[in-house]
């Protein structure tokens, strides 16, 4: 029993010290909030065997931009982005929606094998851009995100293929144990992300190529491999969520399918505290940071505000965490300090005077 | 390490080749390509996407990026319709609130770029996400706007033989020729090209480089919403829905226009070339009879091969920089 | 106070007097005194880490200063940036000339001070003013083309064209002609002899002793952030300022025990054999042999391919020609990976840029090449990564507050001997070391010292890289000597001697 209870207590104090500190608490304050102000928020009632209520819902519908940002935090983490994501959705759940309505139609299983096939495949094509090609992460994953929906749609030829398959639905729509089914497939993969990122040396390996990559190469890691698996598995992640979205609307839809969720995703992975710069994953804060999103979506509607403001609130507080994440930004708060002057940063060696080749050290994301 | 006299214009003339390769194969294939009301076509309906693309090549040359482009010009399209049906407002005043608001805008995310170094990315794409809210917080539904002026200009247009110039054509030809000139002749658009390519260099040399990254943001955002205006010229109506997705076309334009996207290489022209080359897919794909999601695909393998190209002549220094 | 010096042309154009700077760890400068008269070439000589970097950088105010005052041009100043430096005359031309490549030649050269209106410019003054200002030192260029379309050597010279026109009274050239060919260099020299002739004071720091020797009229000569001595050039032989670069420092000699190698302890089986080993441009194809249990000394002066033997060694750089034997068998190290997995580690000379990863802990940055090993069935054990981290913090004497402490916040010393640990965790069969004690305090670079002799005791070979010749002298059982991008001497047990080996690099003796 003691062991027990000392166990629990330094869980506690890990988890106190960790950067998923501050989403879990930003999460259980929105929580609390609605708890106490909105009405029938704590509600859970049963009907046929399910559960219904606004915790349900938020847990069903995050799971599309939660699945995301799994994956996404891993490519962010080697500090790169992969802003094609929601192209590759579009295009699994097309491909496992023509499947499902060929003529034979497909299993369940083979339409969603083959659609998650076609996301990996995405996935390592941008690996293979960004790791042997050496292009900057958005440029490779620009290209995919505007060609993407176009092969979708050259697939489906432009039409939505509606499909009536109660056993491929199940994944959208169904539930177990009383949850969405949606809850458990979310959660198999973060745990399986978890497991590996923390439990192998896949974790590790994959911040130092994003904190210092000459260095892990140095290390003898291979970053043009993890690279290479890093996007691969961001493309599958899309490819799941792909599929959820489409058994849950019956239909391959390639324009609307995953309109959009990339930026909710990178949002997601950057309340969660993964750094854009890469070198840290954060996979259990960016699944915080995903139900943040989403309890604010549900709040907000909830509430009887028009969803229009949603976009104007996940705005504000993106740059409030970014602000609070940004260094310059708590000195000015807590010393009072003045804001920068126009030269270069006190002790930091400017690169142009080393006396080496300096190499500038990679960033990911926007150029700045 | 020598290296020969235009290889720095490889990417352009490369650009305007495939310009005139793909106008040309439109030309023999298609009748009725190869007239003047077409061509003219390219630049009045492409206007409002040439517009942003213009400010968005500063913003790219200085090295940053801008996403919330789209989303300005939505919310520069409601706000002129709701100035004007709801509040009254007559059109010069309208257009002259919209100006600013956009480039206060613009200014307000550079600055955040520049105080506290948040990457351009994030910062734009919550400026994104704001300036669409704010749309359809203004207004849910688009507006039509009947106002007598606008009627007149909407419906005129220069008479030129053999087609008539819209004048959406030629606010964007307009807004070409000053972002020539400025990246050219102006101190500014030097800074731009300096603190692209080359930041700390250009800190040493006295370039007021902050300002430059705040004010080419405030250029940007100034584009969106001159575009915005031309939005509601084109279609008679603000529309929060307006520019869905415009940012990455934009982009794509700005690249397949020969800029790189690391900043401080590429011309303004190229800009234009890329938007034309975008018209040109554009009316190929409806001569063709093809679906409209060709051109999506057509697109990305443009930007695959440009992208490509441009990494290929890439001097060793830039290629370093991954 | 009253001067009976010398008369105002003759008082030095800069004077810098007991300038110290400290940095977490480490005493970057110690009460370095250095003056330059107007006019003159003076040549910064030193190692690397002996300081250079470190005075120019406080002199054109990268960095404040701890102690000591700055009188340049008969005025005391303190800049705060670069640019403040550049304003009362002290400019400097960097080692990767610090223009904008993309720009033209005119346009880089009036780039933040154009000619004409405030915002419009004036393309033809610019243009007329940049040809006559290159003109001035005999360079006719076609100013509109971009800067990057010509070579290194001209794009310096445009630099130096701007600095004199932004009236320059102080030039400081840090490493002009590293990548430089002969021609180059003397048209460098002639523009050099061209400012000196305007009363343009130049600071030029270099490694090439004979480059210093040709065009400086002094030289000073710095180690480990001290001062050695400032002296004629014309009055200096090259054995002298060898001397002066690698020679004895009497307090790191007082704090360490003076023992030498037994080369009995050396003569094991040969464990890694490079026959004609050689990269084109980095390294002159070379025979090294290095034995276990035995320590391999690396010396020469900056320049002569140290590293670049090392990078060969550990897979980094591809050999252009040789072959390679490891423990009997042929091999290819065609990259890190392939050198960790034959039992070789490396410890780079820049722990910055190559070695520490910042946003991850100390720990981490320990486990980085060994976690595999440490797993369990391909399960991480935390507990495990501790104990080995642990092990090497008390081993190493690395001041941290704890295993997880992030290792961006850890003092250069510190970090370099994370990084030593993160090798002695693999325990390899051959240990490359660049330049180990760069920057660590005397205490801790005798523990490194007394580290790889255990670890040579133990059967592991060591290259051992070191600028400090005295080091090297004392560690090794045998020292090969490289100069100029060659090997020119091999020494071994009794033969290894501080004096003989700085003949050798200053061309004394020259056997392959």
């Amino acid at each position: 029993m003691r062991r027990a209870l000392l166990f629990l207590n330094d869980l506690w104090r890990r988890f106190l010290k960790s950067r998923s500190f501050w989403p879990a608490g930003a999460l259980v304050a929105l929580l609390a909030f609605n708890l106490l102000f909105t009405k029938g928020f704590g509600v859970i009632e049963v009907r046929d065997g399910r559960l219904y209520g606004s915790a349900i819902d938020i847990l069903h519908r995050g799971s599309i931009v939660m699945l995301l940002s799994v994956g996404m935090t891993l490519v962010i983490a080697t500090a790169g982005i992969d802003l094609s994501v929601g192209s590759v959705m579009a295009m699994a759940g097309t491909v496992a929606a023509l499947l499902l309505t060929s003529t034979p139609p497909h299993s369940a299983a083979a339409a969603g094998a083959v659609a998650l096939a076609v996301a990996l495949a995405a996935g390592l094509w941008n690996g293979v851009l960004v790791a042997f090609l050496r292009l900057q992460p958005i440029v490779a994953t620009l290209i995919l995100l505007v060609a993407g929906r176009g092969i979708a749609q050259l697939l489906s030829e432009g039409q939505r293929v509606r499909f009536n398959r109660p056993d491929f639905e199940f994944l959208g729509s169904g539930s177990w144990l009383g949850l969405p089914f949606t809850v458990f497939i979310v959660a198999f993969v973060v745990a399986a992300t978890l497991l590996v990122t923390r439990k192998t040396t896949a974790g590790l390996t994959i911040e130092a190529v994003g904190s210092n990559e000459r260095a892990s190469r140095l290390s003898g890691i291979r970053p043009w491999l993890v690279k290479l698996l890093v996007y691969g598995f961001c493309g599958l992640c899309a490819g799941i969520a792909g599929l959820i979205y489409t058994a849950d609307i019956k239909q391959g839809d390639p324009l609307r399918c995953g309109e959009y969720v990339e930026l909710d995703a990178i949002l997601a992975v950057v309340i969660g505290g993964t750094p854009f710069s890469g070198g840290r994953a954060n996979v259990l804060g960016s699944i915080l940071g995903a139900l943040i999103m989403q309890t604010l979506t549900t709040t907000i509607l909830t509430r009887g505000v028009p969803v229009e403001y949603t976009l104007v609130v996940k705005a504000v507080v993106v740059i409030a965490v970014c602000l609070l994440q940004s260094e310059q930004f708590r000195s000015i708060l807590v010393g009072g300090a003045s804001l920068p002057r126009e030269k270069t940063r006190d002790g930091d060696v400017p690169p142009t005077m080393r006396t080496r080749d300096g190499d500038i050290p990679p960033t990911g994301g926007g150029a700045s | 390490m020598k290296l020969p006299f235009s290889q720095k214009h490889i990417p352009l003339l490369s650009t305007v080749g495939v310009c005139v390769l793909l106008y040309a194969v439109g030309a023999v294939r298609y009748d009725g390509f190869f007239s003047a009301q077409v061509f003219v076509n390219f630049f009045g309906d492409n206007s409002f996407l040439g517009i942003v693309t213009i400010g968005m090549t500063f913003v790219i040359l200085s090295g940053g990026i801008d996403l919330s482009v789209g989303s300005v010009v939505a919310l520069s399209s409601v706000l002129m319709a709701v100035q004007m049906q709801l509040w009254g407002v007559p059109p010069p005043v309208a257009m002259a609130v919209v100006l600013a608001a956009g480039t206060a805008f613009g200014l307000g995310m550079g600055s955040i770029v520049r105080w506290f170094g948040l990457p351009p990315f994030i910062v734009t794409l919550a400026g994104m996400f704001l300036a669409r809210g704010l749309g359809f917080m203004l207004h849910i539904e688009s507006i039509p706007i009947a106002n007598p002026l606008y009627k007149a200009v909407t419906t005129w247009g220069l008479e030129l033989p053999g087609a008539r110039v819209p004048a959406t054509a030629l606010v964007f030809l307009a807004v070409v020729g000053v972002g020539i000139y400025l990246s050219t002749s102006t101190v500014f658009g030097r800074n731009v090209y300096a603190v692209g390519g080359g930041e700390e260099a250009a800190l040493l040399m006295g370039v007021p480089v902050g300002r430059t990254k705040v004010l080419v943001y405030g250029l940007s955002g100034f584009c969106s919403a001159l575009a915005g205006i031309v939005f509601t010229l084109y279609g008679s109506s603000g529309d929060p829905r307006a520019g869905l997705g415009m940012e990455l076309d934009a982009i794509a334009a700005v690249v397949v226009g020969g800029t790189l996207l690391t900043g401080g290489v590429g011309y303004v022209v190229g800009t234009l070339v890329g938007v034309l080359i975008f018209g040109i897919i554009q009316t190929g794909i409806t001569f063709e009879n093809l679906n409209s999601w060709w051109t999506r695909v057509a697109i990305g393998l443009l930007l695959f091969l440009f992208i490509l190209l441009q990494k290929l002549f890439a001097r060793p220094g830039q290629r370093a920089a991954h | 106070m009253v001067e009976c010096g010398p008369a105002p042309a003759q008082r030095p154009i800069l004077e810098m007097h007991g300038i110290t700077k400290r940095f977490p760890g480490v005493l970057a400068l110690d009460g370095v005194d250095f003056s330059m008269r107007r006019g003159e070439v003076h040549a910064l000589m030193g190692e690397n880490g002996a300081g250079k970097s470190t005075l120019i950088k406080v002199l054109t105010g990268v960095y404040p200063r701890d102690a000591g005052e700055i009188v340049f041009d008969g005025q005391a100043i303190a800049p705060r940036s670069p640019l403040e430096a550049q304003h009362l005359g002290i400019s400097t031309i960097y080692q990767e000339v610090n223009l904008v490549p993309h720009l033209s030649v005119a346009e880089n050269i009036f780039l933040g001070r154009q000619p004409g209106r405030a915002w419009w410019i004036d393309w033809r003054a610019i243009h007329e003013k940049a040809g006559a200002l290159l003109a001035g030192f005999g360079l006719r260029l076609d100013v509109g083309r971009s800067l990057a379309s010509y070579p290194v050597a001209i794009q310096q010279m445009v630099a130096i064209a701007r600095a004199v026109d932004i009236s320059a009274k102080l030039l400081i050239m840090d490493e002009p002609t590293s990548s430089l060919d002969e021609g180059e260099v003397a048209r460098l020299f002639d523009i050099i002899r061209t400012l000196k002739a305007k009363g343009v004071a130049v600071l030029f720091i270099t490694h090439f002793l004979d480059q210093a020797f040709a065009i400086a009229d002094r030289l000073t000569v710095l180690r480990n952030g001290a001062l050695v001595g400032t002296y004629e050039t014309a009055k200096l032989t090259r054995l002298e300022l060898i001397g002066h670069m690698l020679g004895k420092d009497p307090a790191a000699v007082a704090a360490m025990e003076r023992e030498k190698a037994s080369p009995a302890a050396g003569a094991g089986k040969p464990l890694l054999e490079a026959k004609g080993l050689g990269r084109r441009g980095a390294v002159e194809p070379l025979d090294l042999t290095v034995r276990e249990g035995e320590v391999l000394g690396l010396a020469g002066l900056l320049g002569s391919g140290r590293t670049e033997v090392a990078r060969l060694l550990f897979g980094v750089d591809r050999a252009t020609s040789g072959n390679v034997r490891v423990g009997g068998v042929a091999v290819k190290l065609r990259s890190p990976r392939a050198a960790v997995r034959l039992g070789i580690g490396f410890c780079p000379e820049d722990r910055k840029s190559d070695g520490i990863l910042p946003d991850l802990s100390v720990r981490e940055n320990i486990v980085l090449a060994v976690q595999r090993r440490l797993a369990r069935c391909g399960i991480v054990s935390r507990a495990r990564q501790l104990e080995v981290a642990e092990k090497f913090i008390r081993l190493l004497g690395i001041v941290v507050s704890g295993p997880e402490q992030p290792a961006r916040t850890l003092s250069g010393g510190n970090q370099q001997k994370v990084i030593l640990a993160r090798w002695l965790a693999m325990s390899p069969r051959l240990l490359i070391l660049d330049e180990p004690t760069r920057g660590i305090d005397v205490g801790a670079k005798a523990e490194v010292e007394r580290l790889v002799e255990e670890l040579s005791r133990d059967g592991m070979a060591v290259v051992f890289i070191s600028s400090e010749l005295e080091e090297v002298v004392r560690r090794s059982h045998r020292v090969a000597v490289l100069r100029d991008r060659r090997k020119v001497a091999e020494l071994t047990g009794g033969e290894i001697d501080e004096q003989a080996i700085m003949h050798i690099i200053a061309g004394g003796e020259a056997d392959a």
